[in-house]
């Protein structure tokens, strides 16, 4: 019985039966972690919505203040950055060491400029006096307040989503650090699998964002 | 039997020696007394801040402490309880304990995320008890806004920290046991055969993972008011204070389900071993569980009947909160059944049971009253409810982790407690919580509000009875905790199943070994098959 | 050990309470007696004792299950129609404002008479309370009255009650808003008839809520836009109370009591149909009390000339009292 010696190894700890089971546990969690993050965002978006719904004019006002051009183009860098992520995936289940570091690379840059332009995006903010506080004014209507309350959640969404792609980033570059060591085989590429989940969900909450914050009612302005 | 031989066995007590294998360890069993010593911690925390209470309140007059003082207590109490007692108590020490060892498996799917969760839950506490001694905070358990977000001077912002960060805990908790139920019960451990201490983990854990989430990003949005000043719970800004109630509830119902749903499968373990009966209605029972987690998501809106939420959105609530009602009746007629042409021993565990389904019926009866809209409007926010939920986390779930602790005592340590003692102290316990909050429920109906530092004079008389009833229960609640630690040296020593009972637990020593099982075990038969134990039945109670 | 019977509403919730405490009880003398029963009949007698498995049964689970979802329907359906009649105060219920703040409760009349911590009412007249908070939520709680409502910042809520016994009765805060939340208590008196009447004339001097709501409209300078004749920049409010409402976004609002405070405080928020969103906002230059005589004020233009107070207390105990319009 695989009980009595068990040689504890990345590929097989020593409480599971063999390594099929722990692969089997961590793609489980990793899918429950997931769903705990979707409730997590979903007390944002409810708030979001609920507001959007009492304060449509101003929402609309404020909302065609974002730039969408931008928005748009970091909807594509996700979406390539998934893609590239994807393939990482692949390479490491055929246990293509150089094709992984490649597209692991290639995800973390994606990555990185989506934070890049997300930084500008929220200096010109800064700029045009759109962020809550004392300086805030949007031009376009007289409801400032409702306005403000637009801002808040804009900044507060995509600000957990920011910090839940850095935290990505830093997965990216553990995982980079160790396929260069070697430690991913066919094998074992379990952590690979996992932050690929990880990155498509941030990935998938992005494209709620966009449309929700950047796209509904822009025709009102 | 037992010899000197047995004492050295190597055991997961003393497999390793030294502060560093326990504070590192990825043993499940070690965890779980960690989380043990934390939360035991915590309990004797919050209940000095209801001593003070209780005290202040034999008087009218406001005249132990100050009104901020006063205010400080109660909500301190009730988060030390709720939030670092109450949530992590069963399933974080017994649960963490025994369920890889009830469906046969070396350890839980995440060893270290299990320590991770222990260490969460430490530091959330730290904070949350850094914030109680620099100067407390005055919210309430509940922080409603915008008292919480824009009014008080108190700790706010540390409190609510401590809570986040416990809240995590929770919810690794909750992703580690659902993996280990599907996918490390041993051969032949259906889920048809598994304990209902698994059953009611495995439900307490999907409401771990899905409401908790809820609640941090609640704290987070609080932080964001108070700091930023974002406007999202301020009308002044055009926010909705309402929006928090809602936001808040929808996770602090399910909530009072992860607070009682484990206590429940203890006591489906002790009905069944102490009766040497199968649980009557074992499926029944299962599903109940499951079905309790999921309606304790659609009740939330009982908690604002006279909030200004609209009637309708009342009316709905309340039918609901009903439905969520009739699981728990199913389960307390089934453990009573369970007795019926039983062989019932009076062992202490089963004096917890019975206390646990006794007290637990009346609380959840009095839920009744709550949940009828027209009662409810005359009963909310005064003493009525914290009866009623006194009636269900003390007299319930608290009973329950009692009855467990003693139930599963001689296996952890492999020592039992004195018999005598305590069973004194279950009927203490159960003596002195009545007197304190069964008084309660009437000064509610009379009209007391809660929260209250001063009152009318007229409340005075059942006060008084309440408070006495405190200092028996306090006696009650010390009295283990001066046994159990006496047990650890004097006690007499266990043998690997000194009950008789049926779990995959008392298969193996007593303590376990490290990895729980020589052999993993292969499961030919239901959950509560007495007739295939066999032997080492040791005269109890 | 029982709160007085002092509302319509009291001896309503009682017997609801009634019925629940007969439910209860006789489930707990059950469960407990079972309990007993069993305990004792099957203790265990001898160690080697192996009880014989006894099989559960569909139809006992059926039995146990659907007699008390019967009655927890009746529960639900009785406790609703209470409920929703608490939610519907009759047209000719007389109106008084609450105005709640950290520690106090300030209550106004419709004839002006203001109260603090206290609230004279007639017995046997309904009673419509419109309440709000100027800063965090608080709770009306009249234990007699078995009434309860929360009350909210930037919004009004209303509850009502027909008192039914002459006494005095406590008036408590139920929802937790602070250092002296325990302090933020008083009494509601029951009177008599005739002995509200004469309560009430002491107040006249200040004049009645809409007197003191015309003045502060002229002092706030809200007619030189607001032209009876609708000639000015800004709509007409004669009328207004109570009428459908058509806003540029083209949807109708009912003009009630929290659209005209929104229009007072928030004016840009919804703007009428045919007219710009030129209003200043008054937040800030008006308190809720000054807003709840405004709106007294208002409504007091949707009357004819010689109205008096939505109930006439000199009348008799009958339901002829002023007519007003629908809600």
């Amino acid at each position: 019985m695989a009980n009595e010696l068990h040689a504890e190894t990345l590929a097989l700890r020593e409480q599971f039966d063999d390594s099929a089971q722990q692969k089997d546990a961590s793609t489980l969690g990793m899918w429950i972690f997931l769903i705990t993050e979707i409730m997590f965002f979903g007390g944002m978006f409810l708030a979001y919505t609920i507001y959007r719904n009492a304060y449509p004019n101003a929402f609309a006002v404020a909302s065609s203040s974002l730039n969408e051009i931008i928005g748009a183009v970091n909807t594509a860098v996700l979406l390539c950055s998934s893609f590239t992520m994807v393939l990482a995936v692949r390479s490491a289940q055929l246990g293509q060491r150089k094709a992984l570091i490649i597209f692991l690379i290639l995800t973390l840059l994606l990555g990185m400029v989506f934070l890049g332009v997300k930084a500008y995006e929220w200096n010109q903010k800064f700029e045009e006096h759109h962020v809550p506080g004392a300086s805030f004014h949007l031009d376009g209507t007289p409801l400032q307040g409702q306005a403000q309350l637009f801002f808040s959640l804009y900044f507060c969404m995509t600000g957990l989503h920011a910090l839940h792609m850095v935290v990505g980033v830093g997965l990216l570059t553990f995982l980079i650090w160790k396929s260069y060591k070697g430690l991913y085989t066919a094998e074992y590429m379990t952590p690979v699998d996992m932050v690929g989940l990880y990155w498509h969900f941030v990935d998938i909450i992005w494209i709620f964002l966009f449309p929700l914050l950047y796209l509904i009612d822009r025709h009102l302005k | 039997m037992i010899t000197a031989a047995v004492q050295e066995r190597e055991n997961y007590l003393n497999a390793s020696y030294g502060l560093k294998s326990w504070l590192l360890t990825k043993d499940h069993k070690r965890i779980g007394l960690l989380y043990l010593f934390t939360i035991t911690f915590f309990f004797f925390i919050g209940g000095a801040f209801a001593t003070l209470i209780r005290v202040e309140l034999l008087t009218p007059q406001g005249d132990l402490v100050s009104s901020e003082t006063y205010n400080k207590l109660f909500t301190m109490h009730g988060v030390a309880m709720v939030f670092f007692f109450l949530l992590p108590s069963i399933p974080a020490t017994l649960g963490n304990f025994f369920l890889p060892m009830m469906i046969g498996a070396r350890d839980l799917a995440f060893p270290r995320i299990n320590l991770l969760s222990w260490y969460l839950l430490v530091a959330g506490g730290a904070l949350a008890l850094f914030a109680m001694l620099a100067g407390g905070v005055d919210t309430g358990w509940t922080f409603y806004t915008p008292y919480s977000t824009s009014y008080s001077n108190t700790w706010v912002i540390a409190t609510a920290l401590g809570i986040f960060i416990a809240g995590f805990s929770s919810i690794l908790t909750g992703l580690n046991f659902i993996v280990t139920v599907h996918r490390m019960r041993a051969p032949g451990m259906t889920w048809f055969r598994l304990p209902l201490f698994v059953w009611s983990n495995y439900a307490t854990a999907l409401i771990q993972v899905l409401g908790t989430p809820v609640l941090a990003v609640t704290l987070v949005l609080v932080f964001c008011e108070r700091v930023f000043h974002i406007g999202i719970f301020d009308p002044a800004l055009g926010g909705d204070p309402v929006l928090f109630q809602h936001l808040f509830w929808f996770y602090s119902h399910p909530a009072v389900y992860i607070m009682v749903l484990p206590g429940m499968g203890v006591i489906s373990e002790l009905v069944s071993v102490y009766s040497r009966k199968p649980v009557f209605g074992y499926g029944f029972v299962a599903f109940s569980s499951v079905a309790i987690a999921v309606l304790g998501f659609l009740v939330w809106g009982h908690h604002l009947f006279v909030s200004t939420q609209s009637v309708y959105a009342g009316m709905v609530f309340s039918f609901l909160s009903y439905f969520v009602a009739i699981p728990s009746a199913i389960k307390v007629f089934n453990w009573t059944a369970t007795l019926y042409k039983g062989s019932i021993s009076f062992a202490t565990p089963m004096l917890y049971a019975f206390g646990f389904i006794g007290l637990f019926t009346i609380g959840g009866l009095t839920g009744l009253f709550v949940a009828s809209l027209g009662m409810d409007v005359h009963v909310t926010d005064t003493y009525f409810v914290i009866a009623h939920f006194h009636y269900i986390m003390v007299g319930g779930t608290i009973m329950a982790y009692l009855g467990g602790l003693h139930y599963w005592w001689p296996k952890m340590t492999g020592r039992m407690y004195p018999e005598g003692w305590a069973k004194l102290s279950a009927l203490v316990i159960f003596l002195g919580f009545n007197l304190t909050f069964f008084p309660q429920f009437i000064l509610g109906y009379m009209g007391m509000p809660r929260r209250y530092h001063v009152y009318p004079p007229e409340f005075q008389v059942l006060h008084v009875l309440s408070t006495a009833g405190a200092s028996v229960l306090a006696v009650g609640y010390l009295m283990p905790m001066v046994y159990f630690i006496w047990s650890l040296r004097y006690g007499k020593m266990a043998g690997a199943n000194p009950w008789g009972a049926t779990g995959l637990e008392w298969q193996t020593a007593s303590p376990p070994p490290l990895h729980n099982f020589d052999v993993t075990p292969i499961v030919t038969h239901d959950a509560y098959d007495y007739s295939a134990i066999s032997g080492e039945v040791i005269e109890v109670g | 050990m029982f709160p007085e019977q002092a509302s319509t509403f009291a001896p309503e919730v009682d017997h609801l309470l009634y019925f629940l405490l007969g439910v209860s009880v006789f489930f707990t003398v059950l469960i407990f007696g079972a309990l007993f029963y069993f305990a004792i009949r099957y203790r265990r007698r001898s160690e080697q004792e192996l009880p014989a498995v006894v099989h559960g049964g569909m139809a006992l689970e059926i039995l146990w299950t659907v007699i008390p979802f019967g009655l927890t329907m009746i529960m639900f359906t009785w406790g609703a129609s209470i409920f929703f009649r608490e939610s519907r105060p009759p047209n000719n219920a007389m109106n008084i404002y609450v105005v709640g703040k950290q520690w106090m409760w300030k209550l106004q009349h419709q004839e002006g008479q203001r109260e603090i911590n206290e609230l004279h009412i007639p017995v046997g007249v309904p009673v419509k309370l419109t309440m709000t908070s100027e800063d965090v939520i608080h709770s009306f709680f009249v234990p007699a009255f078995r009434t309860k409502q929360d009350v909210v910042p930037g919004r009004y809520s209303t509850t009502w009650f027909t008192p039914t016994k002459p006494g005095k009765y406590h008036l408590f805060c139920a929802e937790y808003c602070g250092t002296k939340h325990s302090g933020m208590i008083g009494w509601v008196y029951v009177m008599e008839r005739k002995d509200y009447q004469d309560w009430l004339s002491g107040g006249r001097a200040m004049g009645s809520l809409a007197e003191n709501g015309e003045k502060l409209f002229m002092s706030l300078a809200c007619g030189n836009c607001h032209h009876p004749d609708g000639s000015g920049r800004c709509p007409s409010l004669v009328g207004l109370y109570n009428s459908n409402v058509r806003l540029s976004s083209g949807n109708d609002i009912h003009a009630d009591e929290a659209y005209i405070r929104e229009s007072i405080l928030q004016p840009n928020a919804k703007v009428v149909a045919g007219f710009q969103p030129v209003m200043p906002t008054f937040q800030g230059l008006v308190t809720e009390e000054g807003v709840l005589q405004l709106i007294e004020y208002v409504k007091s233009l949707s009357q004819t000339p010689a109205a008096t107070p939505a109930v006439n207390t000199n009348a008799p105990l009958t339901p002829s009292a002023t007519p007003t319009p629908k809600r």
